[in-house]
């Protein structure tokens, strides 16, 4: 079902794309030679992003979110969430959402970087709201400090991500997903955003600065080799639970067995 | 005979002949132990409970008792600076900074749920086989306060760190002695030296779990064995053997040579997991703060049926002169618990009120010819089986894509409907099976060889089961009911009333079986075939 959603969406999408980027390009040519200032040019471009942005919404938002993203029965109303809502919903694959199930999962995004760019331009064009961020504005590896990052992260998000950032179940069928090899921009935007059930840390509540080391710290957990051994899922007591009562005494109980099996 | 060998015979003759140790040894070491590998599951426990002593000494060594506040400055960069107690940071210290620390500290963890895990499936063979009837109720009554020990001396231990998963777990601990009516808060304040989490709570559990409970540990499980030395181990029925003796292997050479070998396959699995399985992490947990807490906090596996009941406990609390008494936590955490380890620590006397049964037995019941008692077994164990899985329901909702609440209608329900059905099921399972063993011995064993007789009809051949299996199959008593005396032959009402009517109708549930054949019955059978 998933497969034959995508392909329908690409066969569509595809032609429509390059028949309206060509309009754009011809459009903004007109334009641009009409008026030579490159203040305007950059205007221009700005503009073309953002209803390149609006013709990718119409078609693959706007049943969802209406169709001034003022929002539908399905979707809620996306004006004011800023570029960086966008951002992480489609470059993370959240949106469009494929299955009205209880949240949008994480999956392979329907959207290249200019596409999701277009959309948040466009979004963002509706009311001011947070901005999207790159991976190279986040100067995490320089700015951030991974102690401090810990002790952050253990204090805001471990009681719904887990101590080892490896997600854990909410209520009603929602869960907190792992943070474990998400983008850096997408954790930083995941934090300003508040996506779901997850709250919005404001930069009061959560400095810039202080995002960055939780940034590291998570980047730091990742790449930690399991010191102890297997990793175990590193969810806690359950598999090291399920560990003792299988191969633990699956084992000892064999060798009793067979211990006592030769003696007859 | 060489000189050192005189000095030797010397040396044995002068303490025998003042102690009498010769004939004392004698006796003792051609002591007969039978052999079978349900009866080598004390020994797992036993053995890894010595491991815990071995690899928890070493531990003590660097331990650091105090939730004093230090700064970290060890080795391990993620904490670096952070500020924690000394308990936590010494722990780190072993994991990172002593050679083979986190190997040793790993062995002990892994051993610590080997252990009770050892001790429950040896309970269970003691309990579906019948091995605490009468001589053996007190070593029973033993073995279950062992088993609460144990579980106390591994929530004390992984406690003891003062990471953000044993901080949560003390947490609950405290809810839980706070839930108790009238007296919980002061007993909380008397635990903890005042309020959670306070600076006391760890120094005096420390000196529980490395002290206090060792010691009983140890008094206990040595009175445990010598009683097992001194009834005699049980043994399963079989030709040859009766009430009177045991078959078996001397204890000396053939037994101890086989026990010393356990005990280092025993250590050799512990040491294994040990290094290549990594558990209880706590580097990754950081260290505990009131406040912070985690998704996925689990107890280890033996407390966790107790969270599991914890948590599918709906909302309930009363407000009673003045105080909160709040049921949700004080039923699952102590009255339920409380009465599930009371009524085990009785069942021997249960048992034998219920089937009126006074005498000795050493001799043990396949769990099939105790329908009443095994399906107990399966009951209980299905309770706790549906409590555990609740406990983990976070986790299995995340990976089994289910969510929590389903997890707690289904345990919430469950654990009311399916252990009597596991009841019920179980009993019919050792009814049918009864039935089988009596086909068996009537009827012999099917070969699935097919034979055309002459006049063209086919039959199965059956092969007639040895006189050993045979014996094996039918040597059981049933029992029979015991019959409700109303009144006496003077019209005289029985005195003990409802007590005689609960008695006689769980007594006639339990001497429901199938009739296993009768010597009469074999015998005409035999001559039949000749
Ligand atoms: C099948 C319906 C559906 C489609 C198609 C869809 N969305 Fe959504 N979207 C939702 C729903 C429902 C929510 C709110 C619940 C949630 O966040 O899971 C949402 C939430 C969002 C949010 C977060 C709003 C906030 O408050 O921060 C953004 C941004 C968004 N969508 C963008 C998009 C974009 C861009 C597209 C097109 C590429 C899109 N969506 C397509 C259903 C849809
Ligand atoms: C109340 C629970 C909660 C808290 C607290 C919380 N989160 Fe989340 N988080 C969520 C949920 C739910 C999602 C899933 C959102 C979605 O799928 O749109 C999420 C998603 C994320 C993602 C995206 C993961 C992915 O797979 O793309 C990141 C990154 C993230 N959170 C980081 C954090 C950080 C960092 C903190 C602490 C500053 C935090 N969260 C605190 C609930 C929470
Ligand atoms: C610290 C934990 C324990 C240790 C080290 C331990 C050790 C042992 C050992 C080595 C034996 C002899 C071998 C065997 O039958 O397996 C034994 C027998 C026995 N144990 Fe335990 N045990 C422990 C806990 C328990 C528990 C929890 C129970 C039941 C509640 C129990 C009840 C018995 C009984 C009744 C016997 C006699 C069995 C027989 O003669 O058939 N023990 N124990």
């Amino acid at each position: 079902m998933k497969f034959i959603s995508k392909y329908r969406k690409h066969r569509f999408a595809r032609p429509l794309l390059l028949l309206f980027s060509l309009c754009a390009l011809g459009f903004t040519f007109s334009v641009a030679t009409a008026a030579p200032s490159s203040n305007s040019m950059a205007a221009d471009a700005r503009s073309t992003l953002i209803e390149e942005g609006q013709q990718i919404f119409l078609k693959g938002c706007s049943s969802c979110h209406g169709l001034n993203a003022e929002g539908a029965g399905v979707g809620p109303s996306l004006i004011g969430v800023g570029a960086a809502s966008v951002d992480f919903q489609v470059a993370t694959g959240r949106m469009p959402m494929q299955d009205m199930s209880q949240q949008a999962m994480r999956k392979a995004p329907v959207y290249d970087e200019e596409e999701v760019a277009a959309l948040a331009a466009y979004v963002a064009s509706l009311a001011p709201g947070p901005r999207a961020y790159t991976n190279e504005e986040i100067k995490w590896e320089r700015d951030g400090n991974t102690a401090e990052g810990g002790e952050l992260f253990r204090n805001n998000c471990a009681m719904c991500h887990n101590f080892a950032g490896q997600g854990g179940a909410l209520t009603q069928g929602k869960y907190a997903p792992t943070v474990m090899g998400v983008e850096p921009r997408h954790i930083y935007e995941a934090m300003i955003t508040g996506p779901q059930a997850m709250p919005v840390f404001s930069d009061k509540t959560i400095t810039p600065a202080e995002k960055l080391s939780i940034i590291k710290w998570i980047k730091s957990a990742e790449s930690e080799p399991s010191l102890g051994g297997a990793p175990l899922g590193r969810v806690g007591p359950v598999t090291e639970g399920l560990l003792v009562w299988t191969l633990g005494l699956g084992l000892l109980i064999g060798i009793a067995v067979w211990l006592t099996a030769k003696s007859r | 005979m060489t000189a050192r060998e005189r000095i030797a015979g010397n040396v044995a003759n002068y303490v025998d002949e003042r102690t009498g140790a010769a004939a004392w040894l004698k006796k003792n070491l051609n002591k007969v132990f039978p052999d079978h590998w349900s009866f080598m599951l004390g020994e797992i426990a036993l053995y890894s409970f010595i491991i815990l002593l071995l690899s928890g000494t070493f531990l003590t060594f660097w331990f650091d008792p105090s939730m004093r506040h230090v700064v970290y400055e060890g080795s391990y960069q993620p904490l670096k600076d952070v500020e924690m107690s000394a308990a936590y940071a010494s722990t780190l210290h072993i994991s990172f900074d002593v050679r083979g620390g986190l190997l040793m500290r790993q062995i002990h963890h892994w051993a610590a749920l080997i252990f009770v895990a050892a001790i429950v499936v040896h309970l269970l063979r003691v309990f579906f086989t019948g091995a605490f009837r009468k001589p053996r109720e007190f070593n029973w009554i033993l073995g279950v306060a062992l088993l609460t020990l144990a579980i106390v001396e591994g929530f004390l231990g992984y406690s003891l760190p003062d990471d953000l998963l044993s901080g949560t777990g003390i947490r609950i601990a405290h809810a839980i002695i706070q839930s108790i009516p009238v007296v919980g808060t002061y007993l909380s304040f008397f635990a903890f030296g005042g309020a959670f989490p306070g600076e006391v709570f760890i120094p005096r559990i420390y000196i529980v779990h490395v002290l206090l409970l060792p010691g009983i540990f140890l008094a206990l499980i040595t009175v445990h064995l010598m009683l097992v030395w001194y009834q005699k181990h049980t043994q399963y029925p079989g030709p040859g053997r009766t009430e009177k003796n045991v078959v078996g292997y001397p204890l000396m050479p053939v037994y101890m040579a086989k026990a010393g070998g356990f005990f280092f396959i025993v250590f050799g699995i512990t040491a294994f997991l040990g290094a290549v399985a990594s558990i209880n992490p706590l580097w990754l947990y950081g260290p505990y703060t009131p406040g912070q807490i985690s998704a996925g906090s689990q107890p280890d596996w033996y407390m966790g049926w107790l969270d599991g009941l914890v948590r599918m406990s709906p909302p309930l609390e009363t407000y009673l002169f003045g105080k909160t008494i709040s049921w949700n936590i004080l039923i699952p955490g102590l009255i339920i618990p409380g009465i599930i380890f009371t009524g085990m620590a009785l069942y021997p006397f249960i048992e034998s009120w219920i089937t009126g049964d006074k005498r000795e037995h050493h001799l043990l019941d396949r769990p099939r010819n105790v329908p009443n008692r095994t399906a107990l077994g399966a009951m209980s164990l299905t309770f706790m089986v549906i409590a555990m899985i609740n406990g983990g329901n976070d986790i299995i909702a995340t990976h089994f894509d289910l969510t929590i609440n389903q997890i707690m209608w289904f345990s919430r329900i469950g654990i009311i409907v399916l252990p009597p059905l596991a009841f019920v099921i179980t009993k019919r399972i050792c009814l049918s099976l009864q039935r089988k063993d009596r086909e068996l011995v009537l009827h012999g064993r099917e070969t699935g060889r097919l034979v055309m007789l002459p006049h063209g009809e086919f039959i199965e051949v059956h092969e007639e089961l040895s006189p050993a299996k045979k014996f094996a199959l039918t040597q059981h008593e049933q029992p029979a009911a015991i019959e409700l005396v109303k009144e006496d032959a003077r019209g005289v009402l029985n005195p003990k009333g409802i007590r005689a009517k609960i008695q006689a109708r769980l007594s006639s549930a339990n001497a429901e079986n199938i009739a296993k054949p009768t010597a009469a019955e074999v015998k005409e059978l035999e001559s039949g075939h000749h």
